[in-house]
């Protein structure tokens, strides 16, 4: 059994008044890739942005309860870039900022204090290699990032991600923008990745989690209402809300 | 009963084609002003410079008009030399505000900083100009003279810069903070997530993503300032000159034009539209700049 990366407990978050996860408790194994799924605006993607402090930027967003990363308490005594730095994001719309591919995937390094070209140079190639889009760029490697396509664009968020070496890749519906092409090579992507990075994914799309993911996790108002080997919970759901949902007789 | 429901009805016809000639009319009024604003410009601006010859009125640095000697460069350097001295003063700051506006203010100081910079663009500028000669001119003269320069006068090129620095800051401020703000915040979102602290998500992503944006506001900056008249003309002490001391009086084009055309006639009359003419030409390409800026902004 492989060990558990993240590990969260007893953890409640408020927007304001709104109480948008309940009681959360959820282990994140190492090396695996963890889908959420569950109906919109049932909080996966609120606890997905929780496990790197996304939602310090949201005013008015309390969290109680205990996330760790290694053991290690991420919301007391913790610095929030360096956690940022270990727990890497990509996100639902492709966001490369608006330079060079080149300067994009070097932002990362560059942050952390990565100054020498041989350098730059090394991370570049291997994390655009990481991400499975390196013979697509290496030779516009100076073009603006926006002139790429959508899938292409995805892949270079993910290459950026790589390229501060975090630890744990955490996706938001990383494909719902895109082609059923580009879905597929960021899925063949994503098991790859697997191998050096642990994946929690958050996906709309139920075939999606079945083809990727380890665990799956489903969610429903604010709740975890189960969590299981992926092949067990849509072949032998335990809870009759979590049939309902994979069967599609609601959300 | 078998009329068509879709079939024109020929009232509504003629209802929309009066009002497309009617918004077509009060289109063309702008373009008319301008047009009419060029033709007499250059008709009355062209023989002057004809008859003084172009190379001498633009190159000229002497301005008799008694002995009928029109050289305006000392003019054209006295309104290049503010605009920058202003640019150097305002841009810097009126950047650091948008983007304080932008990124760092908490909504209570927004509250009252925005409704000041506005409030800062609506003041006369006969206003800022007594501002200027009754807190800048006496503050200048002093300060150098506490440095030990022997100036009489405070109206220098100093004080014009400095007090059309304050000027163009609600441009440069108003401007940048809308293209700042236009940036999309997934940039921002981006750079955090990789573990970027908030100053350098900010100036390392949001503040390129505005570039063209804020060099479109610096470009309005420069607009601006160039074309001041009233408030320059109350500090900037208005001698005809070259120099490139920051501590002596200048005139600019502007100052130039208002100061005598009160009283002039024939051609010394022309030559003061030439001037017109030449910082007519200076506003058109500041605008084509920013038409440029613009464009590339767009796509």
């Amino acid at each position: 059994m492989s060990e558990n990366k993240i590990e969260i407990r007893g953890m409640n978050l408020h927007y304001g008044d709104f109480h948008a996860l309940h009681d959360i408790d959820l282990d994140i194994k190492s090396n695996e890739i963890t889908a959420f799924i569950g109906p919109s605006g049932c909080g996966k993607s609120t606890l997905l942005r929780s496990l790197n402090r996304m939602n310090d930027l949201v005013e008015g967003c309390r969290i109680t309860g205990d996330i760790r990363l290694d053991g290690e308490d991420i919301y007391h005594d913790c610095d929030v870039n360096l956690l940022r730095k270990r727990v890497g994001m990509v996100f639902q719309k492709p966001n490369p900022f608006p330079m060079s591919i080149y300067d994009n995937i070097a932002y990362g390094p560059r942050t952390h204090g990565v100054k020498s070209r041989v350098q730059l140079d090394e991370i570049v190639e291997r994390s655009l290699r990481g991400a499975a889009i390196w013979e697509e760029t290496k030779d516009c490697l100076k073009k603006s990032a926006l002139s790429m396509s959508g899938g292409q664009q995805q892949r270079i968020c993910i290459a950026r991600a790589l390229a501060a070496e975090p630890e744990v890749l955490l996706m938001d519906e990383p494909t719902s923008a895109l082609d059923p092409i580009s879905t597929s090579k960021i899925e063949d992507l994503v098991l790859e990745l697997k191998k050096d990075y642990t994946i929690v994914m958050v996906t709309h799309n139920m075939q999606q989690a079945t083809r990727v993911s380890d665990t799956t996790a489903f969610f429903l108002l604010g709740e975890i209402v189960e969590v299981g080997d992926t092949e067990q919970l849509f072949s032998m759901p335990k809870d009759k809300r979590t049939e309902d949902y994979i069967t599609g007789r609601f959300g | 009963m078998n009329e068509s429901a879709i079939r024109r009805k020929g009232g509504a016809n003629l209802r929309e084609t009066v009002m497309h000639g009617v918004f077509f009319l009060c289109a063309l009024a702008s373009i008319l002003a301008v047009a009419l604003i060029c033709i007499f410009l250059f008709a009355n601006g062209i023989p002057a410079i004809k008859e003084i010859g172009l190379l001498d009125f633009l190159t000229g640095t002497t301005w008799k008009p008694g002995n009928d000697i029109y050289g305006i460069l000392p003019m054209i350097v006295g309104s290049i030399y503010i605009t920058a001295g202003a640019i150097i003063i305002g841009v810097p700051i009126g950047l650091l505000t948008a983007i304080f506006m932008a990124f760092y203010c908490p909504k209570r100081i927004y509250g009252i900083l925005k409704p000041c910079t506005e409030l800062l663009a609506g003041i006369p500028s006969i206003v800022y100009g007594f501002f200027g000669m009754v807190v800048i001119v006496p503050t200048v003269l002093e300060v150098a003279k506490l440095f030990g320069s022997k100036i009489s006068s405070g109206s220098t090129i100093l004080s014009a810069s400095i007090l059309l620095g304050i000027m163009i800051l609600p441009t440069i401020i108003g401007v940048s903070e809308a293209a700042l703000r236009a940036v999309p915040s997934s940039y921002y979102e981006g750079a955090v997530a990789m573990g970027a602290r908030h100053e350098r998500a900010v100036f390392s992503v949001m503040l390129p993503a505005a570039k063209s944006g804020v060099l479109a506001g610096i470009v309005l900056g420069v607009g601006r300032a160039i074309g001041e008249t009233m408030a320059v003309i109350m500090v900037a002490g208005n001698q005809p000159r070259l120099t490139g001391d920051f501590l002596k009086g200048i005139r600019t084009m502007t100052a130039n034009i208002v100061m005598e055309m009160g009283y002039a006639s024939g051609l010394h009359r022309e030559a003061l539209i030439a001037t017109g003419v030449v910082l007519f030409v200076f506003i058109l390409l500041i605008n084509l700049a920013f038409s440029v800026l613009k464009r590339r902004k767009d796509t």
